[in-house]
This record gives C-alpha cells, structure tokens and sequence, in this order.
C-alpha cells in the first residue's frame, strides 16, 4: 500500500519519457497525458483518503530505513497541495490543447508539463532535504524549458534571466544545506527537527534557518520576487497558468516545511522576519498592481499578493492561522490559474495586453466576462467562494497572533486587489465593444471547459469548506504538533 | 586541511561572484559554473576530510570517513551540468536572436 506514494511522481515521469518518442503523433501525446494526470489526481484523492485512516505514511527507498535512506512521507498538508497540484494541472492541459499550437505541441511540451509536475509532487512528498534540492531542480528545470517555450525575442530575455536567478538560489540551496549537513550531521527532515530540537536551536542554526527563508523566499517570490513579474508574463498562457499556479506554490510549501517542523524553536527571529518580509511583499506586490497598465503585469503582481497573504498565516503561526493559510494555499493555486488562463485568453482574443484597448468584451463573450467575474470575487475574499475561508481564517489567526500591522495591510491588500481587478473588468469587459459580433474570435470548446471546471472548483472549496475541513483539520494538526510527524517518520 | 578548504571555497566564491556580476552572458555562466564548484567543495570539508579510513562502520576502530557527502556532490555535479549546458544553450540563442551577448544591450528590446 505504501508504494502508492511514489506514483504521484513516477508516473508523469515515465509519461513524459514515453511521450518524448511520439513527438509527431500530437493527439496521442494529449490524450495520454491527459489520462496521466486524471489517475495522478485519483491516485492522490485515494491517498489522501488512506492517510485519514491510517496516519502519515512513508514509503523507505530499497528499505534503508530512517534516517539513513530517502524517503517520501505522505501527510494530508502534503497530500493535498498534491491533489490540488494535479487537478490544475489536468485543467491547464484541456486548455492547452485548443491553445498552446502545434510548433509548441511538437516541440515537447508535453513531456516538460509532465516533468514539472513531477518536481511539483516528489517536492510535496519527498521526506529528505537534499531529495527536496533534487525535486527542486527537476520541476525547475523543466520551467526553464517551458519559460523558453516558443523562443520569442523577449521570452529569451526573460527566461536567461529567470534561469540565473534560480541558478543562483539553488546554490544558495546547496550552501544552506552543506551548513545544516555540517551542523546536524542528518538530511532527513525529521531527524533535522528532533536534532535541532535537541540542540535547542543555537545562533548558528538559525542563521542556517535564515539562509534556507532566502532561498525558499526566492522561490516563492516571498520578498525576493523582482524576476518574477517579468519571466511569468512572457510564455505561453497555459504554462503561465501552471507556474502561477504551482512553482511559488511548492517554495511556500517549503518555507512552511521548515519553519514548522525544522525550525520552530526561534520563532521570535525566524517568524518576525517572515512577517516582516510577507508585510512589504504585499506592499509591493499592491503598489506593483495599481501602477500596471497590462493584464499581464496586473496579473504577476496580485501572485505576490497572495503569496504575501499566505505567509502572513505563517508567520501568525496560530492553529487558526495554519488553517487559513492551507485553506488559502488550495484556493490560490486554484485561482490564479483561472485568472491567468483568462488574461490569456483575453490577449489572444484582442491581441492587446493594455486594458485600456480591449474594452467590450462581455458582449461578444457573456459567459467568459461573468467567469472572470468570479475569479475577481474569489481572489478578493467574497463569500460563498473560495478565498473567504481563507481569508477570514488568516485573519482570525493574525489577531490571535496579535499582529495587528500584518492583519490590516492583509485585509487592505484585499480591497487593492479588488480594485485592480475590477479595473480590468470595467476597462477591458465593460465599455464600448470594438470588435463587432460577427468578426470575434471564437473561444475554443476545450479552453471553455477548462474555465468551467476552474470555476466551479473554486466554487466548491468556498461552498464545501466543510467537506475538506476533515483533511486539513488533519494537515494542520501536523503542522502544528511536529512530533506526529517526526514519529510517523523515526518511530516502528 | 579544512580550513585550507575552506579558504579555497572562498576564493572560489569570490571569483564567481565577480564574473556572475559582469555583463557579458559568457562571463556571468562561467561564474555559476565556478560557484557550483565552490560549494561541492564546501560540502565536502562539511563532512569532514578524514583521509584513509574506509567509509564503513565497523571496519576500523573510532574513526570512518563519511561518504555521504560526495553522494550528494555526485548529485549536485550533475545537476549543475545539465543547468550550465542549458544555460549556455539558452545564452546561444539569445545571442543568435538579439545579436548581442551584453546584458545591458538586452534591455528594453520589444518584441517585433
């Protein structure tokens, strides 16, 4: 039963390796992988399941137990992202099909979706910090393909750039890891927290826990995020999608990771600065959206936004907060990949990104104005849809916490990002229509449902909070007591 | 030794971050190439340089050498191998699109 774990990574990479030999047979590559990430989500939603039964399982590399070998630890905060993960992914494929062209089809692009989400997912899973460096770099390097994707002028500016940057924080990974391997003298992550538990937490520790906050904030876009609006908003709308939706995703997951199970005991250091970065990461993400004239900036700013938002829950650190903040992470990923789909579509349907020259578009498209609608609601924090819970919880969290500056720029970066997105939609939806009836472009069939059953996933975490409250009940209890998982993983 | 390491990494370092702040596309790869040196090598002085122990527990008394660490060098050597070869990839191509290898002639060129 245990072996399950590993197919949430194993699969997409043998897919991918199988789909680089059918280059040419285009509907083959869409049709299995689309069946691959169907069965990635149900194996995961059974996974998540069994968790609830059974606790956190693991799975032991060729047997060495730990600490000594590499092993995924399956817990349902993990397991969650992981299914969120795959399910997004699946949706961002169907859009793809009818939008991404043949030239990208044909150069591999299937095969790097495939190896991105199994970086995503082995990261999610893997119980080992140096496993993570490796989940790391495969996810990354297949976002480096994809950045590259299409090899336009300026999405090679940008993704040399974006490659460096992350080049330079892997190092900056390694580093950190040769000072934590040099300390603790162990990489698996929960004989790390019962050794620096040990250890009680000294100085050079937390400047260890600090050197991991940058790297993961690099990745994250927490703070460290200036490459971030300029490498999101050049490829393609499906793969902006996907990253938008997952690669800061999987660095807050680590900084979670760590700062709740490795590093918890000098919180009045390591949780300050969080605070204190995610406080100007909203700061600067809002002011980054109130001055963007484009879709495409508007949109890579309010992804900082949220991950400033995220880590606000974080850096509270409360039970109610870790709620909030997993709540939110499942509605994010969700979200923005809706909301970058949508900028997508809307640049391909005007081939303009300024919002000022799109104007009309609900006329011609009453359906894809109304979806954008929603979006707009859920990434404020409108009930019944997906953002609220979230919110509301965080900001419960913040108060309990008794972090009153981080509570009101969170809450007030809500009222921002409702402004710049309704901007959008009064600008580019509302308005004068400038393309008559007859010579609109047709949105395809696959990109519809795609935005559909985006939509009605938000729906469905806002509406059915109380049906997921059972798996991240579970998640946060995890999080909050670390010693459920360093058991589970040293214990037997 | 390990200190003898340890000012080497930080050479290393040094010359890395130096080439990694010029603006030739050439220079900047070759200085990630020479920071990913410098931190295998950090690596191995953090395992602790033991010479002429076998890496196994029990064979000798006290004393082994930890093989750990050139594991996860192995690793990251050829992770680092596969970035610099795309990045060199990368950098061709931008050179061959833009017609220009300088960073600072990269800027603000749109997309016609």
């Amino acid at each position: 039963m245990n072996n399950l774990i590993v197919l949430p990574l194993i699969i997409p990479i043998i897919t991918g390796i199988i789909l680089v030999f059918l280059r040419s047979s285009i509907m083959l590559q869409r049709v299995i992988s689309i069946i691959t990430m169907i069965t990635v989500s149900v194996i995961s939603f059974l996974l998540l399941d069994i968790v609830q039964t059974e606790g956190i399982i693991r799975l032991d590399f060729s047997g060495w137990l730990p600490p000594f070998g590499i092993l995924f630890v399956a817990d349902s905060f993990a397991l969650l992202l992981v299914l969120t993960a795959s399910v997004v992914t699946t949706i961002c494929l169907l859009y793809a099909f009818s939008t991404i062209g043949k030239d990208n089809e044909k150069m591999f692009f299937y095969p790097f979706v495939m190896f991105l989400i199994a970086g995503v997912n082995g990261s999610f899973l893997t119980g080992d910090i140096f496993n993570l460096f490796v989940c790391f770099e495969v996810m990354l390097l297949a976002s480096y393909v994809l950045v590259a994707m299409g090899g336009k002028k300026v999405q090679l500016r940008e993704s040399l750039k974006y490659v460096l940057i992350n080049v330079v924080a892997s190092w900056l990974f390694l580093v950190a890891l040769a000072f934590l391997y040099g300390t603790v003298k162990t990489l698996n992550m929960a004989h790390i927290a019962e050794r620096v538990a040990e250890a009680g937490q000294e100085p050079l520790l937390t400047t260890v826990a600090i050197l991991f906050l940058l790297v993961f904030g690099l990745k994250a876009g927490l703070l460290l995020f200036f490459w971030l609006p300029g490498s999101y908003s050049v490829p393609p709308a499906a793969v902006q999608a996907l990253f938008s939706a997952l690669l800061t995703k999987v660095g807050i997951y680590a900084l979670i990771r760590t700062f709740t199970l490795m590093f918890p005991l000098n919180q009045e250091i390591t949780h300050t600065l969080i605070g204190i970065m995610a406080g100007i990461t909203i700061i600067a993400g809002c002011l980054g959206a109130l001055s963007g004239r484009d879709v495409y900036t508007i949109g890579t700013y309010n992804v900082i936004i949220g991950v400033g938002f995220i880590l606000i829950g974080l850096a509270a650190g409360t039970e109610t907060a870790m709620t909030g903040a997993v709540y939110y992470l499942m509605h994010d990923m969700v979200a923005k990949a809706l909301l970058f789909l949508i900028i997508g579509m809307m640049v391909y349907l005007t081939d303009e990104t300024i919002i000022k020259n799109m104007s009309g578009l609900i006329r011609n498209y009453p359906l894809f104005g109304w979806i954008y609608f929603i979006v707009l609601l859920a990434l404020t924090g409108i009930p019944p849809l997906s953002g609220f819970v979230g919110k509301i919880l965080i900001g419960q969290g913040a108060l309990e916490a008794e972090s009153y500056i981080l509570l009101a720029i969170g809450f007030a970066s809500s009222i921002i990002v409702l402004y710049s997105l309704l901007r959008i939609f009064l600008a580019s939806f509302f308005g004068e229509t400038t393309i008559s009836f007859e010579d609109r472009k047709r949105i395809p069939k696959g990109a519809y449902s795609s935005f559909i059953l985006l939509a009605i996933s938000i729906v469905f975490i806002g509406v059915g909070a109380e049906s997921l409250a059972v798996y991240v009940k579970d998640a946060v209890n995890t999080l909050i007591n670390p010693s459920v998982y360093i058991d589970a993983v040293l214990k037997e | 030794m390990e200190s003898l390491i340890v000012v080497l990494v930080g050479i290393l370092v040094s010359v890395g971050t130096y080439l990694i702040l010029s603006r030739h596309m050439i220079r900047v790869i070759v200085g990630t190439a020479i920071l990913s040196h410098a931190v295998h090598l950090l690596i191995l002085a953090m395992g602790g340089l033991k010479k002429g122990i076998v890496p196994l527990l029990g064979q000798s008394e006290g004393e082994f050498t930890d093989a750990l660490p050139q594991a996860l060098i192995l690793t990251a050597i050829v992770i680092s191998f596969a970035t610099t070869a795309f990045l060199l990839v990368l950098a061709y191509r931008t050179y061959k699109t833009n017609g220009t290898a300088d960073f600072r002639e990269l800027r603000g060129v749109s997309d016609e």
